[in-house]
């Protein structure tokens, strides 16, 4: 169960401003149903430019519910430049906190906001899009966001991360991605978070080559495919050229080819050798797979 | 305000007979069977009769019962212990939605250089046997499969799958944990060489379960280091647990035919009012070939979490597939597994019935669900548009 503060409670329990207003000045959505919570966010501003009203209507857990319910409270009476500066670090603390786990709602909070001012900045006209490459295809979070969570709550995990804005929260695909944005932007301040990178010298015999090879994609690839029902087996190991072979879902997957170069390839080369690439055992690829699609 | 528990398949309640019976065992009868005294020895006395209790509910001979710490661990030493007995063979069958006591036993044999083969199902749950027929061949070293599923309470027609594999010369598992004490098992009439249950699904205490290993199967021990359990599984046993495992089997067998009768009826009258007064509601699973006591329903366009802590306030007990009750971000894999749309995934909810539950208590949930569901409604985006 989770450890809910009684605000939070009593903004899920008793959720203030539920409703979608007419004929509003700004409109923010954000989410989806696959992504298991979705946000809109409604407000009409007074004569003199502040925030009369703000209505939301949210699908979503407890938390996504109340963190909603507050993030109206709090906007109400505030011009946009000032609603504009509320984070998401802002909502939490205005509930006594969230659980970590938890903190994505506070994002998608602020999202809706942002989405909100943007849209009545446009005349009604701009909805919400995502800017910048997507990183994590899973939940469809770009790297502009991930920067930002990062930047605004100090994070220096992958799992923080997917605490505060979901990316890597599925097939895991996407980590080593996360860790290079964290690495950019906190720089010094992570330790001991890629030692496991440099594991590879440039001394493997071919013996430790294969095993390395047979032990990443044992421990870093598979679990990715895995979650998609897919998996991928060593076929053999020509000098740099490393044949494998998809299964299950990966075999009939559009996406194979993505998989291959960016989760494959990269990954081998992370943790093996820079030299490596990747092909597919056509052959082998014929042959009955374990899931039926 | 009172506690309306319709969470048994998580956990059930210690019955007030089993407990009765292992009380005097903590500071009076507190002997180690394995001790040559006499207050020891008298114990041994009563881990037999427990034994025969077990064997008596199951259908099997007392011989063929190894007392475990509880389901996970009778799934690991049931497939670790076959696997080891074949070390040749390097294939091993299993499904989709089994419990992560199975199932991430079976996904680590991967990075050991096993192929795992994850059956699928259909989008009520049901299994394709031609389709586990087409997969077994001469590596396979064992078959692991459910026997009912846990979320949605789905029987698998595990007799038939036990035929089929062990004909074919191949090991044969079933994790039973949620079947035990709800449906009536023969194992003398079946097939099957082992079998899971756990003590705390059927009102013994927790840490205490039963791995079933039919006689002349091949068997490695999981747990080494002394002759307990017939060098099948060694430790100090479980006294408590294990008495009052017996004792529960002893009242489950007494009460098979309520748990089919009146439970089932309790069941069908919650599931049919909630789905009556709840639009938008759906049935998860095989409505057929189903345990008596348990019901898994999907409200779409709303969330299993937010649904649950309002069933809470209100002193319900249930749980739910979705992707926020676990913590992580993806719906339950059964539900997946089944193919059941995201739209309805996240706002599942599993009612799970003991024969403790109560006409009352069935009536109370049935008032306050729709307002719950309806609340939530007018909270959701994705309604009245």
């Amino acid at each position: 169960m989770w450890d809910y503060t009684d605000k939070l409670k009593d903004h899920f329990f008793n959720p203030r401003n539920v409703g979608e207003i007419e004929n509003p000045d700004g409109i923010g959505e954000v989410g989806s149903l696959a992504c298991g919570d979705a946000l809109k966010l409604t407000f009409k501003l007074d004569e003199n430019g502040r925030i009369k009203e703000a209505q939301f209507k949210t699908f979503g857990c407890a938390s996504a519910i109340a963190t909603s319910s507050v993030l109206t409270e709090m906007i109400k009476g505030k011009t946009l430049d000032e609603a504009a500066k509320v984070t998401n670090k802002d909502i939490a603390d205005y509930l006594g906190g969230l659980p970590e786990q938890k903190m994505h709602c506070s994002v998608m909070g602020r999202e809706a906001l942002e989405a909100a001012i943007e849209n009545y900045k446009s005349g009604g006209k701009k909805k919400h899009e995502l800017e910048g490459r997507v990183v994590c295809n899973c939940f469809g979070v770009t790297e502009n966001e991930i920067e930002r969570v990062i930047q605004e709550n100090n994070l220096t995990t992958v799992e923080e991360v997917t605490n505060y804005c979901k990316a890597g929260g599925g097939c895991g695909g996407c980590h080593g991605e996360i860790e290079k944005i964290i690495e950019k932007i906190q720089g010094d301040k992570i330790k001991d978070t890629t030692a496991a990178k440099s594991r590879h010298g440039p001394k493997l015999t071919n013996i430790q080559k294969i095993q390395l090879i047979q032990q990443t994609i044992n421990e870093q690839i598979r679990p990715a495919l895995r979650a998609h029902g897919g998996n991928v087996e060593l076929i053999d190991v020509e000098g740099n050229k490393v044949i494998v072979a998809f299964r299950g879902m990966c075999a009939q997957c559009m996406l194979a080819e993505y998989t291959m170069k960016d989760v494959v390839e990269a990954r081998l080369r992370e943790f093996v050798s820079e030299d490596l690439f990747v092909e597919e055992d056509k052959e082998s690829a014929q042959e009955p797979h374990n899931h039926r699609g | 305000m009172k506690t309306v528990y319709f969470d048994n398949n998580a956990t059930t309640k210690v019955a007030e007979e089993v407990l009765e019976e292992i009380t005097p065992l903590f500071c009076d009868l507190y002997g180690n069977p394995s001790s040559m005294h006499t207050f020891g020895g008298q114990i041994a006395r009563r881990i037999r009769k427990a034994r025969e209790q077990a064997a008596a509910l199951i259908g099997c001979d007392p011989a063929e019962i190894i007392f475990t710490s509880g389901g996970t661990e009778s799934d690991n030493a049931a497939i670790q212990g076959a696997l080891a007995a074949s070390p040749n063979k390097r294939k091993v069958i299993t499904t989709r939605v089994e419990h992560p006591a199975v199932l991430t036993d079976c996904r680590q044999l991967e990075n050991h250089g096993y192929t795992v083969v994850e059956l699928a199902v259909d989008k009520e749950g049901r299994l394709d046997l031609a389709e586990l027929e087409e997969k077994l061949d001469d590596d396979t070293a064992l078959v692991t499969i459910m026997y009912a599923n846990n979320e949605t309470g789905v029987i698998f027609p595990i007799d038939k799958i036990a035929d089929l594999v062990t004909g074919r010369g191949v090991s044969f598992h079933t994790d039973a944990v949620q079947v035990v004490g709800k449906i009536p098992l023969n194992l003398a009439n079946s097939s099957i060489d082992m079998l899971s249950l756990s003590g705390h699904k059927l009102h013994a205490p927790k840490g205490v379960g039963v791995l079933y290993i039919r006689k002349g199967t091949r068997f490695s021990p999981f747990m080494v280091g002394g002759h307990q359990e017939a060098g099948k599984r060694a430790g100090t046993e479980n006294i408590p647990g294990i008495v009052g495992l017996g004792k529960a089997c002893e009242l489950a067998a007494e009460n098979i035919e309520e748990e089919n009768n009146k439970v089932r009826r309790l069941r069908d009258k919650l599931e049919n009012a909630i789905l009556e007064s709840c639009p938008d509601s759906r049935l998860n699973g095989d409505k057929e070939n189903r345990l008596p006591n348990t019901t898994n329903i999907s409200f779409e366009y709303i969330e299993g979490e937010a649904i649950l802590l309002m069933l809470d306030k209100y002193g319900i007990c249930a749980s739910s597939g979705s992707a926020c009750t676990s913590g992580s971000l993806e719906p339950s894999h059964v539900l997946r597994a089944m193919g059941v749309p995201f739209t309805a995934a996240h706002g599942s909810i599993r009612f799970s019935l003991s024969r403790y539950n109560t006409e009352e208590e069935v009536d109370y949930t049935v008032e306050k669900t729709p307002p719950i569901i309806n609340k939530l409604r007018r909270l959701s985006p994705f309604v009245g548009k």
